[in-house]
C-alpha cells in the first residue's frame, strides 16, 4: 500500500522543512485518496484489524502533517515578535510621538492603498454603489470580475471558483502595484473607510508578512473573514504569486480539504507561506472590520446592552462594515464623510483630503 | 425657578474622545439656549421616547417631553387627550406650559416629534446668526396652505422668543384659533397672522438642514424618474441625490429608534481619521461664497 514505511519518515532528520512538508504532502495525496475511499467498502471484504491499522494510519499521517504546518516555516520575518501578538491597532499617542520627524501630510502619504474589488454578476448594482462611493478614497481601486459587462469597467477574470479568482487578482493586483505596498480586498457589498484603515496600518512596514481583518478560528486554522474586508502587505503578496507559480505550494484544488471557502484557503496558502492572520482593533481592542452593517450591529446591541447601545456596539474607528445594500451605501458615504456636528474639531496626525470629481464626500 | 420635570442640562465636556476639541460647541451651547419639547404619548413612552432621551435630547439646553399624562419619565401632562386630531391642541397646550413656567430659560424654543432626529450644535450655528428678539421660526419650509409657506411638523421647528410670544398672545386675542387639525399648517397660519416670519434655514450652500423624512430618501441618487413626491411640498427647489442635504443637517423625520442610534453614531462617533471635510460654513460666510465646487485646504482645528 505504501512505497515507503511511514517509519521512514517519521524518524528521518529533515534538513530543510520545505521539502519535508513537500513530501508529507505528496505522500499523503497519494496514500489519502486509497484511505478515503476504503471505510466506504464493506468490512466484511476486509478483516477487522486491517481497518483498524488504517485508521490509525490516517490519524497519525494526520497529526504530523498538522504539526508540520503548525511550525514556523523557514520565512522568518525581520520582526516576528510582532506577528506573534495577533492583535493589530493604530499607534498610538507615544508611537506617533516617536516617529521621525516628517510632516503631517508625508505621514499620511506614507501610506497608499491598492484596493481589489471582488465582483460576482448578480452583484452589478453593489458594484455601481461602490464605485460611486468608498472606492474613490483607495489610492487606486480596480474591479475584479468574473465574466464581462458592458455596464461598467472591470478586469475580467474569467474564472468561476472563487479561490481561483482570488489568485488571478492578487496576481494582477502585485503587477500592476506602481508604488502602492498595501492591497485591500473586498467584496462590492462590504463598505470601506479607507482613512481609518490607513490609520490602522500607519507604522507598519509593508516589506514585512501583514494579513489583517476580522479574524475567524476554524479548528486550528486562523483566517480573515472575507465579508469583512481583507488587508495584505506587499510583502504578503509577494509571498502568495511566488507559491501560485508552484504547483505544488498552495494547489487550486485541494484534495485534502475539499469545498473549503476561498477565505481559509488563502489563510492556508498564506500560513504556508509564513503569513499569519492578524486581529484588526482599536485602541480599546473593539474589532473594526465588520462583515454585518451597522444597523444590525445596533440592533443587537439595543437587545444586549439597552442602557449603553452605542458604547457597546462599535468602533468609532471602525474600518469596514459588510452585508450593505446600494442606498445603504449612499447614505452612509453621507453618514461617514459629511454629516457631522458644528464646533467638534479634532486635532489628528494624519490629513486626507476629499477627492477631486466627487460630489457625494 | 426650575421645576423638577426639566432635565437637568449638562454642559458638553471639553474632550469627548481623545483628540476632540468641543470649545465652538461649548461655546454655542452657552450662548444659544434652546428649551427642546418633544411630542410624545403614554405608549410612545418606552418604545420611542426613552430613545430620544437617550440620544439626542443630551445636547438640548431644556428638554420637556409632553403628554396626556403625567409621569415619572418625567413627562408633562398636558390636559389633551391623544389622537392624531389633537396634535393641534397638544401643540398650543404645550407652548402655554413653556411660556407659564420656562419662557425665561431659554432663547428659542424647538419642537419635536417622537420620531425626530436632531443634531443642536448644526441647530445652534443656524440661530447664533438669529437674534431671539426678532419674530422668526424656523423649519422645513413647505409652500401650500399659507402665503408665507409653514413648517413641516415632523421635521421639527424652532421658535425665537418673541415668536413664542406672539403665539401665545395670539390666542388670547383670539387672532389665532383652533381652526384646522393639521398642527403645523395651523401653526404656520397663526405665525402669519401674528407678523412671525418663515425663516429660511438652509446653509450657505442652499442646501436643506431640516428633512421631512430620513436621510435616504434624499440622498440616495435616482435615475432618470419623475421627481419624488415629498418634494413636490418644498419651499425652496431641491436637489435630489447627494447635494439635497447640508453637511451640518439638523433634523430627519419618520426615525426609528434603531435609526436613532444609527444617526447618533454617524454624528457623533464614527469618522474618518484625519478628513478634512468639503464644506467650511465659515469660509463661506467670511467670503460670501458658495463653496459647493471647491475644498478647503486649511488643515488642523482651532
Amino acid at each position: 500500500m505504501f512505497d515507503k514505511p511511514l517509519g521512514v519518515f517519521v524518524g528521518t532528520r529533515l534538513n530543510v522543512e520545505n521539502q519535508a512538508e513537500l513530501e508529507l504532502v505528496r505522500l499523503v495525496r497519494r496514500v489519502a485518496p486509497r484511505l478515503l475511499s476504503s471505510p466506504g467498502k464493506t468490512i466484511n471484504m476486509v478483516s477487522e484489524s486491517t481497518a483498524f491499522m488504517k485508521g490509525m494510519l490516517l490519524g497519525s499521517i494526520f497529526c504530523i502533517l498538522f504539526s508540520f504546518f503548525s511550525r514556523s516555516s523557514n520565512y522568518v520575518p525581520s520582526s516576528s515578535e510582532n506577528h506573534l501578538h495577533h492583535h493589530i491597532k493604530a499607534p498610538s499617542k507615544k508611537e506617533l510621538l516617536n516617529m521621525p520627524e516628517i510632516t503631517k501630510q508625508e505621514l499620511s502619504q506614507s501610506v497608499r492603498v491598492y484596493c481589489l474589488i471582488m465582483v460576482q454578476p448578480k452583484l452589478l448594482i453593489h458594484w455601481a454603489a461602490t464605485h460611486d462611493t468608498w472606492s474613490k478614497h483607495c489610492d487606486k481601486a480596480v474591479f475584479y470580475s468574473s465574466e464581462e459587462s458592458k455596464a461598467l469597467e472591470s478586469v475580467v477574470l474569467q474564472e468561476t471558483n472563487e479561490w481561483a479568482q482570488i489568485r488571478k487578482a492578487l496576481q494582477h493586483a502585485f503587477e500592476n502595484a506602481g508604488n502602492l505596498r498595501w492591497f485591500f480586498m473586498a467584496r462590492p457589498t462590504t463598505f470601506a473607510i479607507i482613512e481609518n484603515l490607513k490609520y490602522l496600518l500607519l507604522g507598519k512596514d509593508p516589506n514585512e508578512p501583514f494579513y489583517i481583518g476580522n479574524v475567524l478560528k476554524s479548528g486550528e486554522l486562523e483566517y480573515v473573514e472575507y465579508a469583512s474586508g481583507v488587508a495584505l502587505s506587499y510583502d504578503s503578496v509577494r509571498r502568495l504569486v511566488e507559491a501560485f507559480s508552484d504547483k505544488m505550494k498552495c494547489p487550486l484544488q485541494s484534495h485534502i480539504l475539499w469545498n473549503t471557502k476561498e477565505e481559509k484557503q488563502l489563510a492556508m496558502c498564506l500560513r504556508f507561506c509564513g503569513v499569519y492572520a492578524e486581529n484588526g482593533e482599536d485602541s480599546e481592542g473593539k474589532g473594526v472590520f465588520n462583515s454585518q452593517k451597522v444597523e444590525s450591529l445596533i440592533s443587537k446591541s439595543m437587545t444586549d446592552h439597552p442602557t449603553a447601545v452605542l458604547q457597546s456596539c462599535c468602533s468609532d474607528m471602525a474600518v469596514t462594515f459588510g452585508d450593505m445594500s446600494p442606498s445603504q451605501m449612499q447614505v452612509m458615504m453621507f453618514g461617514v464623510y459629511r454629516l457631522h456636528p458644528y464646533g467638534h474639531n479634532f486635532h489628528d496626525s494624519l490629513v486626507f483630503l476629499p477627492p477631486e470629481g466627487s460630489d457625494n464626500d | 425657578m426650575f421645576n423638577t420635570d426639566v432635565k437637568k442640562f449638562q454642559l458638553l465636556p471639553q474632550h469627548l474622545h481623545e483628540g476632540e476639541n468641543n470649545r465652538i460647541a461649548v461655546h454655542l451651547q452657552e450662548n444659544v439656549r434652546v428649551l427642546c419639547w418633544v411630542m410624545t404619548s403614554p405608549k410612545n413612552l418606552k418604545t420611542k421616547a426613552y430613545h430620544v432621551q437617550a440620544t439626542w435630547t443630551q445636547h438640548c439646553t431644556h428638554v420637556l417631553f409632553m403628554s396626556s399624562e403625567e409621569t415619572d419619565f418625567p413627562t408633562v401632562g398636558l390636559n389633551v387627550t391623544e389622537g392624531r386630531n389633537q396634535l393641534y391642541r397638544k401643540t398650543t397646550a404645550a407652548f402655554q406650559y413653556i411660556y407659564e413656567h420656562h419662557f425665561d430659560n431659554a432663547d428659542w424654543f424647538l419642537k419635536a416629534d417622537d420620531d425626530t432626529y436632531l443634531v443642536l450644535e448644526n441647530l445652534r450655528l443656524l440661530l447664533s446668526k438669529h437674534n431671539p428678539s426678532k419674530p422668526i421660526y424656523f423649519g422645513r419650509r413647505f409652500f401650500p396652505f399659507v402665503k408665507q409657506g409653514y413648517m413641516s411638523g415632523g421635521a421639527g421647528y424652532v421658535l425665537s422668543k418673541e415668536a413664542l410670544r406672539r403665539f401665545i398672545e395670539g390666542f388670547k386675542s383670539g387672532n389665532c384659533t383652533h381652526f384646522s387639525d393639521l398642527e403645523d399648517v395651523a401653526l404656520g397660519t397663526c405665525m402669519e397672522t401674528m407678523k412671525v416670519e418663515a425663516g429660511d434655514s438652509r446653509d450657505s450652500d442652499h442646501r436643506q438642514t431640516f428633512h421631512a423624512f430620513p436621510p435616504d430618501y434624499y440622498v440616495v441618487r435616482k435615475l432618470k424618474s419623475p421627481r419624488s413626491w415629498y418634494l413636490s411640498y418644498d419651499y425652496y427647489f431641491n436637489e435630489e441625490g447627494p447635494q439635497c442635504c447640508s453637511d451640518l443637517a439638523v433634523s430627519f423625520h419618520y426615525i426609528s429608534p434603531q435609526k436613532m442610534y444609527e444617526l447618533e453614531y454617524y454624528t457623533y462617533h464614527l469618522r474618518p481619521y484625519g478628513y478634512k471635510f468639503r464644506f467650511d460654513p465659515d469660509f463661506s460666510a467670511k467670503n460670501n461664497v458658495s463653496l459647493r465646487e471647491n475644498v478647503t485646504s486649511e488643515s488642523g482645528g482651532p
